[in-house]
Formats: structure tokens, C-alpha cells, sequence
């Protein structure tokens, strides 16, 4: 076997190219790749070096394990197939590269140790064929949102070229030595090419994937810790940006995004690629870099539900959704937030609700429900039931709220709520961006429950269950905050809640994102409903897939855009509709309750389709609803 | 340009209002007090008009209810100077009011000379008369009302002011300055200010008190309120009932039967 | 000597407003209990021939001036103080609309008189003048009186019906000179709204939109319903900020004043603003979610319900209505 490093080429030995080379490419590399780091240096500071522990763990199972892409199975096969091969050709690519650079080491190359090389044929056979699934995938079945990118097509070239190349080089080794040897140049210099068009091209992922898992945020998913929000590169903190880097321009994210479903302005994917051309923006000139304006516009920025289900998708595990929130916060404290919003913000902060009517009349709901619900300022409960704006307030919810308060007097639950002392607790408004109406609606709330007396805290809403348990400071995670489903379920199998009439019901049930993606809470539902006797028939998006309706993140403070085409929640109803057999929505959300109610109607369900609220089904399980009470038609 | 704007804070008529014990006036002991809405739009056209010729802007109140929080949202909004005036008591009319925020205007070194001295065009409780008026009189100084439109001139010796005549039409009027206007609308929404923002200018900004000299006079108001009630809906409609399609097909009738259809 | 009673003409571009009828029998009652004469003061330049519907009055007292030749409250306070330099009456009527307000106020500072606002309704009880005056939005109604007069009142629309106003009898002009200061106010032009291809005042049927609305993607469903009726659609202020329908449709204080045979308010809450626009509709029907709202306080029949299920509710019934034979 020739000894490409020793062989000379118009009298000069082969490693002197290939130092040259190698310096060639490094430098290049290094270049961008040092260019990057000093965007990222000058970026805010953000501590994600805590429990290294529980990180490597997601290293293992995300990076190695390749977890996310294997959802869509034909290509997440494909993909892991490819990151093995890559792992493999890395390491023996180092081994030759060194072996090459300094001929004199007493080492073999790497392919000419037999196990070696055999890994090395097998991977590059199966890789070969992998990329073609992948190219047949790309080009013929594409997905929608996949970014038919020259780059992604270089790349594949490239990777091809790099596994046949060694292929071809074992191939013609025992034949042709010149030939394996040309087919070793080939296959080193498309590495080393590759290596210095990497940082220039998406396939920096590579590199910045496994750094964006092993850095992801550990604390409640989407929300940046409080700040005065961003507008130009460097008031993102240096995660933030280094999304844009480790973005592979998959798709996925703006696959399952509602606003890109219904034709809003915003999408994930175009997202990454703007903080990726803000960070690869040089400083040349001094003008700073601004991504909020300049590249991304406000509507995009308002479109934004946050149901997560991008950074739920996302392989590398992106935060889009921080890059939003810090937008929103700029936008706020510059006071650019269109008039709806502003109405409501300003409800919230006069008045303790989003509707804008009197706090006294918050717990009207109470009235001729034929008990006292207790004043859990007054007297100690063991469950304090924090309602929610819309459970309190919303005609269209307050049947089912209702419905709860009769079934946890029947099941004997001790409980009580603060009356008009409870205002809204806020989740929608941090994600609005209004940081400082957050902390004064928190510390009113944490005073009132401070003076209550109570073991646990029970809600209706999602958004006021996730944010009294994970962003109330004194509330952290520690088991006291419930959702009434839990509760309930809790309630069964303690058997407080005997059904009488087993519906038979065929329902299906939407996963709220505040419960399934932000809490993981999707069995118990699941649970209650089983309790009922009513059979399941799951939405194709269920779980952690769930299709948002499109009331979070403030949306449903909002106005309406026009070109709309299909607003999520019609999506969803419609999704529920083409079940066989399925009349009856269930929910555990009261906003899920009113975007569906209407959804109904708008896309011209009404009569095939029913949405319930768990609450409602229980109470009429137990016998407890008035049939005149519900507030659809049965 | 030196503006002048003067705040009032009126009864909140999203609580329920409450007739006080002696039949007369209202029982504000649980009442909340709001800013006066076109009062939000004259501080609001102020601002516009600062920031496009620069100059200051001071806002006044009487003391009332609430109305810190709404002189540190003004001040957050970028007022200059905000003056509380303590004195005259809760309930004082219109009159009254004007009577004592022109006593001070007048006496209160930074106060006096100003170019424009803008107000709301009119408030829920102006019962007595309006204060843009009100306030011309006591300071002698032209006045013109329901203004949706203010363009000083950069002399500040008049400036071109649009009033809202009925059937949308405008008018455009040319006022000598310095003078008072009623504004029924700003140019613009008046601006959100972020409540960090309100609260960073109550740690680091202070509302400047003026107490209005106490006044032995009788009632400016000149009015005897006999008695205040709330007002029984004489007449109420018939109210259909009915699911949608049973109320439109009952209204359809109605309208038949009236030759409307 | 005998009493008088005076009530400010408001009069303009050329026309009597409909408030001045109203005010005139509203003055007429008034004076006639009083046991006074009633007054027409008409402020104005080459205005004379307007007297001539003012009949309702005993006289009317004409002050004629260049500088009156448009309304400004300045120069209309200044011409009725000097007015009252020699004449007393018991009380001055001033109509509360976007063309006088201000003056009234302007005058009782002037002259230390007392001034009451937001009357609706004025009537006298043992040989003195009470007022009725609605406050908070129409939430609250005051009943007050005076010990000083004149008595200066602004008027809200509609304290009575305008036809009772009128007279075919021509009255007597009693001309009175006034000498007006240079103004510091002086009206330079009229700024014309935008011409709207419909003019809402002519309309028999009007399907009026508020906030219920909800959206301008809505706008349609009124719209249809409009022309199934064959009428027009206008908006409360509301809808016309927002900018989903041109300021010439607007109904309400600072928009038009319409009496149509038929008045759909459609998520319209029926704040005094708008409903002193449109109240004297011969049929008001209002559809509303807030059982509440005074709205229904002013219809005749009331649906509580949202707007966007009754519209295309209404809609169909109407075209079901019209395949239902030829009989109709």
C-alpha cells in the first residue's frame, strides 16, 4: 500500500500538501468559527453550566440516542445512520489526518486495521443508502417546510463524495494502488474542504447541536429569565443567539407551529435563519447589528402563541421561543403594543382581570349554587382554588365552573377561594413581554395566598396552574400546585366520586400545551375519562403533539389579522371531526372552552360537533348537572 | 413650548355606583377614582407636541384618590414636572377645581407663562360647567373646545387647532397663545407605559405638592343638587328569547308585520 | 315688568339646528309655568331670515355681527354678556352640542352665573326652575336647582320632541347691537369629511355595528343584511375609530343624527353618546350579550345574544321568508 503522506508529487512529499492543506482549512475554519465566538462573547451572560449531571444525560439520549428526530421515523433512521457514519469517519479522519501530518509516528493508518475498516465499509454502504432515502425524501416527498437549500444540497453531495471516496479507496486498494491512492486524496481533501465550508453553512450544526442540548434551558420551558428585553445582537443572551447557529433548517419546528398553520407572519424556521444572519453579520461598520426591526418584524413577534411544541420538536433544541419573549419585553417597555393589547394590559393592572369589569364581581359565578363555597381568607381549607380570569369571568365558562364547584362539594373536598382578593395570575401577561405588570399581579396574589391558609392549590386554568407552580417563587415545584384534573383523578380513585350513569360516551380529548408540553400532565385526564366509562379516540396530534388553539401567549387579547387562512383552533375542530363516531370534544382549559365553542361555529360544525369541559362530563357522570345548565347543547 | 395640563380624576363607572346616605351626592368610600378620559388625550397630545417642537410639559391634579399612580405614569410617559394640588376637598365641582388649579397656576413660580394650558374637552361629572372654560376665564385667556388637532406654531404665539363640528366635519381655527383647549381627542391612542417603567419613576422621581389657599367663599358652584338618584329605565325592550334562529325568525315577523320586509 | 325666558338659537352653516326646536318647547313649557315670555336669541351675521321658523318664541333678539358669522364660544359668551347687561331673564337655555359647547360655561364664569349641564328634562315646581341632569355616562341623574339667576342650562338632545317646537307663526325680531372685541380665535376653514357614497340620514332602514361587531372581516354580515333590508350600514364611534367604516357613517353625538323607520343595533351598548343620534328611530331593535346594556333601555325589542350567530341567523330567515311564496 502506498504511503500517501511519504509519496511525492513534482518532488515535494505528501504530507508537506497536506499540511498545507490542513492549515488552509483550519484557518479558515477557525476564522469563522472565532468570529462566531466574539459575537457570542459580547452577547448578554447566561449561567448554563448548573447540574452537568442531568445535561449529559440529555447528551446521551438526544445527541446519541438521537431522540427527537426518531418522531418522524424514515428520517430519523436515515439521520442516525449518517451520524454514526459521521462519528466513525471523524475519528479514523483525526487518526489519518495525524498518521498523514507526522508520517514518522509508529502507527498504522486507520483503515488498514481490519475491524477498522470493515466498520468503515459497512457505514459508508449503509450511509450511502441513507442519503439516498434522505435525497429521495428531499426532493420527491418533501415535507412541508423543509428548506431546499443549495447549502443542503452541498452538503449532501459532500457526504456522499466523502463515503464513496473511502469506498472506493478500499476498493482499489489490493487492484490499483495509485488508484486507492488518488481515492485517498479525494476523500481527505473533501473532509478538509468540508471542514472549512462548515462554519459557512448549516451544517455547523454538526458542531453546535450537541453544545445547544447539552446548554439548554433547565427551568420552565420558553421563559428567559426576567430582563428589559432585546432588540439588537448583543442584548440576546449568547444561548439565544447560538439557536441561530445550531439550526439544520429542518423544518420541524414550523411543521408544527399554529401560526404557520393558519398563514400568520411568523414561522420558527425563518426565525433561526435571521438570528443566524445576524450573528454571521460582520461588525465592520459601526452601526450596531439590530434583529428586532431590521429582520424580524413586529407581527411576526406578536403571532407567537407560545405553545412550545417548536422547542418540543426541535432536535437541537432551539429556543425559539425566548428570542420571541425577549422581543415582546423590548417592544412593551418601548410602549409599541397595538390597542387591544394595550386595553388589556391596562384592565389587568387597574383592575386584576382582562376583562376590564369590577374585581367585586369576581366571584359572582358563586351565587345560587345552592352552598357556600368558603372564604379561604377567613378560614383555613385544605385546597385553595385559585379560579382564573376566565373561569370567574367568561359566560361561556362559567357553567364549568360551576360544574366543579358542585362536584368537589360532592366528593367533600375541603376548599375555598380568595374571592375578590385572587387576580389574574399572570402567565399571560409574561408572555406578553409586560415583566413589571407580572411582578405586581405576583406579589398581590402571593400576599393574598400568604394570609390564606391552606395545603395546596388547585386551578381549572393551565396557564395559572403553570405559572403558580413554576414561576411564583414560593410556589417552586414543590407539589402544591394541582390542576383540577389531577384532583380528580385523585378524587376516583379514592373512590369520593361514584358514577351513576355510564355515559358510553365516544369522545375525544385536546391536550392543553400549558399542561401536556410545559407539565408533561397528560395521563390523568386520560384517567378521569376512563373513570367515566367514556372511550378515548385520540387525535392524531395528542399528547405532546397537541395542535394549540391559539389563545396562548395573549392571543386571545388580540386582534384578528386578515389572510388568515384557517385560524388554528378551526384546524383542530376539524381535526376532531373526521374521528368516526366522535361527537364530543372534551377539554381541561377554559380558553381551549371558548376558542373551540367558536371555532365551531365558524367552521361550520355546529351539529356534528360538541366541546365539553372535562368538568362538565364529570359533574353529569355523578349526577350532578342540570341539563339546562350546560352551556352547549348536549 | 411650555405646556400645562391639567388633570382630573373622576369617579370609576365600571364599579357600581352608590348614592351616598343623604340623597345628594355619591358615597365614594368603596368608589374608585379614574383619570378622565379625555384628560388621558389632552396629556397625550402634550407629549406629541414636545416631542416634535421639544419644550416642557407639566401636569397638575387635585388631590385625589389614586391620582399618584396616575402623576408617575405620566411622568413615566415623559412629563416633566407633575404638581399635586392639596386643599380643596374631594367632590369639589368643576368650578371649584378650576378656581383653585388657576390660583395656583397663577401664583406658582414655573407655573405661570405657560404657552398652552390643555385639559379634556369634557368629564362625566362636569356638572357645574367644563374646566377648559372654566379655566380660560380664571386666567384670562382665550379658549377653544372639542380639539382633535393642535399644530403650535414654532413662535408659540398661535397655533392652528382643529375642532370637531357635528357630521365629522372639522374646523380649522387659528388661536393666539398662549391659550386653553378642551381636547376631545389626541392625534394619537394615548401611549401604554409599562408599569416597570411607572414604578423605576416612583423610586426616582418626586410629585411636587402645592397646597391652593384655602377659600372662605361659598360655593362657586352656584348649584343646589336637590337630589341624585340612579335612574330607573323608564321604558325596557321586549326581549325575545330564543335560540338564534328562533329569535331571528320571531324578529322576522315583527318586520313583516311592520311592512319593513 | 315681566318675566323672561331665553333660549339661545344654535344655528349652523346656513341651517336651525333640530336642538333649537327642541329647546323651544322645552323653553315655551318653562316660560308659560314661569308666567314669562320666552326669548329666541339669535347670534349671528346676515342670519336674520332664520328667525322666521322661530315662532314658538314671543320675540326674537337679534344681535348681528361679522365676527358672529361662525360659532365660537368666545365670541358668543362675549355677545350674551353684554346682552345681559340690560335684559334678565330667569334662565338661559344653551344647547350641548359639538357646535356650542363651551359657551354657556363661559358665560356663567363670566358674570359669576350659575350653570347647569347635561339637562334633560327642566321643569318648574313651586315658581322655581328645576333641572334634570344625567351624569357617569348616564348612570346617575341629579335633580338641582339654583338661587341666583339667570340660571344658565345646557341642553343634551332630545328633551323633547322637535315638532313641538316649531310655528308657522313669524316672530316679532328685536334687533340688538353688540360690540365685539378683536378675537383671538378666528375659524380659517372647514375641514370636509371624506364624501360617503351613502348618506345615513336619508336611509329608512340602518343596521348599526358597535364593538360586537368584533372585527372588520365581520363587516360583511352586516353588510348583507343591509341589503336584504335595503338599507345602509352605520356604526358607533367605536367602529369608526377603529377605522372599519368612514367617519360619514358614524351615528351619535359627534356623527349623525338619524330617524329611520328601522334601527338594527347591532353589539352597540347605547352609551348617551350615540344614543342621542338615533333614539327617536321609529323602530329600535337591539341585539346585545350584556342583558344589561342600556341599549335596551331605548329599543323597543331586544335579542340577548351575540351579533355573529343572530346576524346569519337573520339573514337566512329573511331568504327563507322571501322563497315562502309570492304572498309576502
Amino acid at each position: 500500500m502506498l504511503d500517501p503522506a511519504t509519496t511525492t508529487y513534482f518532488d515535494v512529499p505528501g504530507y508537506a500538501y497536506l499540511w498545507a492543506l490542513t492549515l488552509l482549512s483550519c484557518s479558515l475554519f477557525g476564522r469563522q468559527v472565532l468570529r462566531y465566538i466574539d459575537v457570542l462573547r459580547e452577547a448578554r451572560k447566561e449561567n448554563r453550566w448548573d447540574k452537568i449531571a442531568h445535561r449529559l444525560r440529555l447528551f446521551v439520549a438526544n445527541v446519541l440516542g438521537q431522540r427527537r428526530l426518531l418522531a418522524e421515523p424514515v428520517a430519523g433512521v436515515a439521520h442516525f445512520i449518517i451520524f454514526w457514519a459521521f462519528v466513525l469517519y471523524a475519528l479514523t479522519f483525526g487518526w489519518n489526518l495525524v498518521r498523514g501530518l507526522l508520517p514518522f509516528l509508529p502507527i498504522p493508518w486507520s483503515d488498514d486495521v481490519h475491524g477498522i475498516a470493515l466498520a468503515l465499509e459497512l457505514f459508508a454502504v449503509l450511509g450511502l443508502v441513507a442519503l439516498a432515502v434522505v435525497a429521495v425524501r428531499r426532493y420527491i416527498f418533501p415535507p412541508p417546510r423543509l428548506e431546499k437549500s443549495l447549502d443542503a444540497a452541498v452538503i449532501l453531495a459532500l457526504i456522499a463524495l466523502v463515503l464513496a471516496s473511502s469506498l472506493c479507496m478500499q476498493a482499489s486498494k489490493a487492484r490499483s494502488p495509485e488508484l486507492s491512492l488518488a481515492f485517498w486524496w479525494v476523500h481527505m481533501v473533501t473532509v478538509l474542504g468540508f471542514l472549512a465550508y462548515l462554519p459557512y453553512s448549516k451544517h455547523l450544526h454538526l458542531l453546535a447541536a450537541p453544545f445547544g442540548v447539552i446548554f439548554t434551558s433547565l427551568h420552565t420551558t420558553g421563559m428567559p429569565a426576567t430582563s428589559e428585553g432585546a432588540e439588537q445582537r448583543q442584548d440576546f443572551t449568547w444561548r439565544q443567539l447560538f439557536s441561530g447557529l445550531a439550526c439544520a433548517e429542518c423544518g420541524r419546528c414550523d411543521r408544527v407551529c399554529p401560526s404557520v398553520g393558519s398563514g400568520y407572519a411568523l414561522s420558527p424556521k425563518v426565525l433561526m435563519r435571521q438570528v443566524k444572519d445576524a450573528v454571521r453579520m460582520s461588525d465592520r461598520s459601526q452601526t450596531p447589528v439590530r434583529l428586532l426591526g431590521d429582520r424580524v418584524k413586529p407581527e411576526e413577534i406578536w403571532a407567537c402563541t407560545t405553545c412550545n411544541a417548536c422547542m418540543e420538536s426541535c432536535p437541537v433544541f432551539n429556543e425559539h421561543l425566548p428570542l420571541l419573549i425577549e422581543m415582546r419585553r423590548h417592544l412593551v417597555l418601548q410602549g409599541q403594543v397595538e390597542h387591544r393589547i394595550q386595553e388589556t394590559l391596562t384592565n389587568l393592572a387597574r383592575y386584576g382581570n382582562s376583562f376590564g369589569v369590577s374585581p367585586r364581581a369576581r366571584a359572582k359565578w358563586t351565587q345560587g349554587l345552592g352552598f357556600t363555597i368558603k372564604d379561604a381568607r377567613k378560614e383555613p381549607v385544605e385546597y385553595l382554588w385559585f379560579v382564573g380570569d376566565y373561569a370567574s369571568y367568561d359566560p361561556r365558562v362559567i357553567p364549568a365552573t360551576r360544574a366543579m364547584a358542585r362536584v368537589l362539594e360532592f366528593a367533600g373536598v375541603n376548599f375555598g377561594i380568595l374571592y375578590e382578593d385572587e387576580q389574574n395570575a399572570g402567565n399571560d401577561v409574561r408572555r406578553i413581554g409586560e415583566e413589571g405588570l407580572f411582578e405586581m399581579l405576583s406579589e398581590k396574589n402571593q400576599k393574598s395566598l400568604d394570609s390564606a391558609y391552606f395545603k395546596q392549590i388547585v386551578t381549572t386554568d393551565p396557564h395559572t396552574y403553570h405559572v403558580l407552580k413554576n414561576e411564583y417563587p414560593a410556589n417552586h415545584g414543590d407539589g402544591r400546585v394541582l390542576h383540577s384534573t389531577e384532583l380528580l383523578a385523585q378524587l376516583f380513585r379514592a373512590g369520593k366520586l361514584p358514577v351513576r350513569r355510564r355515559p358510553g360516551l365516544l369522545i375525544t380529548y385536546h391536550d392543553p400545551c400549558y399542561l401536556s408540553r410545559y407539565n408533561g400532565l397528560v395521563e390523568a385526564p386520560r384517567q378521569v375519562l376512563s373513570e367515566l366509562g367514556a372511550t378515548l379516540l385520540e387525535l392524531r396530534r395528542n399528547r405532546y403533539n397537541s395542535y394549540c388553539c391559539g389563545a396562548g401567549g395573549g392571543r386571545i387579547w388580540m386582534e384578528d389579522v386578515p389572510g388568515i387562512t384557517e385560524r388554528p383552533a378551526e384546524n383542530r375542530v376539524r381535526e376532531a371531526a373526521v374521528l368516526q363516531g366522535v361527537r364530543t370534544l372534551v377539554v381541561a382549559c377554559p380558553k381551549d372552552l371558548v376558542m373551540f365553542q367558536d371555532a365551531i361555529k365558524t367552521a361550520g360544525l355546529q351539529g356534528k360537533l360538541v366541546v365539553k369541559d372535562l368538568s362538565e362530563l364529570v359533574a353529569q357522570s355523578v349526577g350532578l348537572m342540570e341539563r339546562s345548565e350546560s352551556n352547549v347543547a348536549a | 413650548m411650555n405646556i400645562l395640563v391639567v388633570l382630573r380624576m373622576v369617579p370609576d363607572v365600571v364599579e357600581e355606583l352608590e348614592i351616598a346616605p343623604d340623597g345628594k351626592s355619591l358615597d365614594l368610600e368603596f368608589g374608585r377614582m379614574v383619570l378622565s378620559e379625555s384628560d388621558d388625550h389632552a396629556l397625550e397630545q402634550a407629549l406629541l407636541i414636545k416631542e416634535r417642537s421639544g419644550g416642557t410639559v407639566t401636569a397638575l391634579a387635585l388631590e385625589a384618590r389614586e391620582v399618584d399612580e396616575v402623576l408617575f405614569a405620566a411622568l413615566a410617559k415623559g412629563v416633566d414636572r407633575v404638581v399635586k394640588i392639596t386643599g380643596p376637598k374631594e367632590g369639589a365641582t368643576t368650578r371649584e377645581a378650576a378656581h383653585s388649579i388657576a390660583q395656583v397656576i397663577s401664583s406658582e413660580p414655573g407655573l405661570k407663562g405657560a404657552d398652552l394650558v390643555l385639559t379634556g374637552t369634557q368629564a362625566i361629572n362636569d356638572l357645574d360647567g367644563l374646566m377648559a372654560p372654566s379655566l380660560a376665564q380664571e386666567l384670562s385667556l382665550p379658549f377653544l373646545g372639542i380639539v382633535t388637532g393642535l399644530v403650535p406654531d414654532s413662535s408659540a404665539r398661535s397655533t392652528v387647532a382643529v375642532k370637531e363640528f357635528p357630521r365629522g366635519v372639522g374646523g380649522e381655527f387659528e388661536v393666539a397663545l398662549p391659550a386653553v383647549f378642551g381636547i376631545q381627542a389626541a392625534e394619537k391612542p394615548p401611549r401604554y407605559v409599562p408599569v416597570a417603567k411607572v414604578r423605576a419613576v416612583m423610586k426616582s422621581q418626586r410629585i411636587d405638592s402645592v397646597s391652593a389657599a384655602a377659600t372662605e367663599e361659598p360655593s362657586l358652584s352656584l348649584l343646589l343638587v336637590l337630589e341624585m338618584t340612579k335612574p330607573q329605565p323608564t321604558a325596557h325592550a321586549e326581549i325575545l328569547e330564543g335560540s338564534p334562529e328562533q329569535t331571528a325568525s320571531a324578529l322576522c315577523g315583527i318586520l313583516a308585520e311592520r311592512g319593513l320586509l | 315688568m315681566s318675566a323672561e325666558y331665553w333660549v339661545v338659537v344654535e344655528h349652523w352653516r346656513g341651517s336651525v339646528s333640530q336642538i333649537t326646536y327642541e329647546a323651544l318647547a322645552l323653553g315655551r313649557e318653562v316660560a308659560d309655568q314661569l308666567g314669562a315670555s320666552l326669548h329666541a336669541v339669535l347670534l349671528g351675521h346676515n342670519a336674520r331670515e332664520l328667525a322666521a321658523t322661530l315662532g314658538k318664541a314671543d320675540s326674537v333678539i337679534y344681535a348681528d355681527d361679522p365676527q358672529l358669522s361662525e360659532v365660537v364660544a368666545e365670541t358668543y359668551a362675549e355677545a350674551l354678556v353684554q346682552l345681559l347687561k340690560s335684559r334678565k331673564p330667569k334662565g338661559i337655555i344653551i344647547p350641548l352640542t359639538n357646535v356650542s359647547l363651551g359657551a354657556g360655561t363661559l358665560l356663567g364664569a363670566r358674570l359669576g352665573l350659575p350653570v347647569v349641564n347635561f339637562c334633560t328634562d327642566v321643569k318648574v315646581a313651586e315658581g322655581a326652575v328645576q333641572a334634570r341632569c344625567t351624569l357617569y355616562g348616564g348612570k346617575i341623574e341629579s335633580r338641582v336647582t339654583t338661587e341666583r339667576e339667570p340660571t344658565i342650562l345646557g341642553l343634551c338632545p332630545g328633551a323633547r320632541p322637535s315638532e313641538k317646537g316649531l310655528s308657522d307663526q313669524r316672530p316679532p325680531i328685536e334687533d340688538f347691537a353688540v360690540s365685539l372685541p378683536e378675537p383671538a380665535i378666528h375659524l380659517k376653514k372647514y375641514i370636509e369629511p371624506e364624501a360617503g357614497d351613502v348618506d345615513i340620514t336619508q336611509q329608512e332602514v340602518l343596521v348599526a355595528v358597535g364593538r360586537g361587531i368584533q372585527g372588520q372581516e365581520n363587516l360583511n354580515l352586516a353588510e348583507t343584511l343591509a341589503k336584504q333590508l335595503r338599507g345602509a350600514v352605520c356604526a358607533s364611534r367605536p367602529v369608526i375609530d377603529q377605522g372599519w367604516l368612514p367617519i360619514s357613517r358614524q351615528v351619535g353625538k359627534s356623527g349623525a343624527t338619524v330617524k329611520p323607520k328601522l334601527y338594527l343595533a347591532l353589539g352597540i351598548s347605547g352609551a348617551p353618546e350615540h344614543a342621542e343620534g338615533m333614539k327617536n328611530s321609529a323602530l329600535i331593535v337591539a341585539v346585545n350579550t350584556d342583558r344589561s346594556a342600556p341599549i335596551f333601555n331605548i329599543a323597543h325589542y331586544g335579542i340577548v345574544a351575540d351579533v355573529l350567530e343572530v346576524l346569519p341567523a337573520l339573514s337566512e330567515a329573511i331568504e327563507s321568508r322571501k322563497g315562502v311564496g309570492s304572498h309576502a
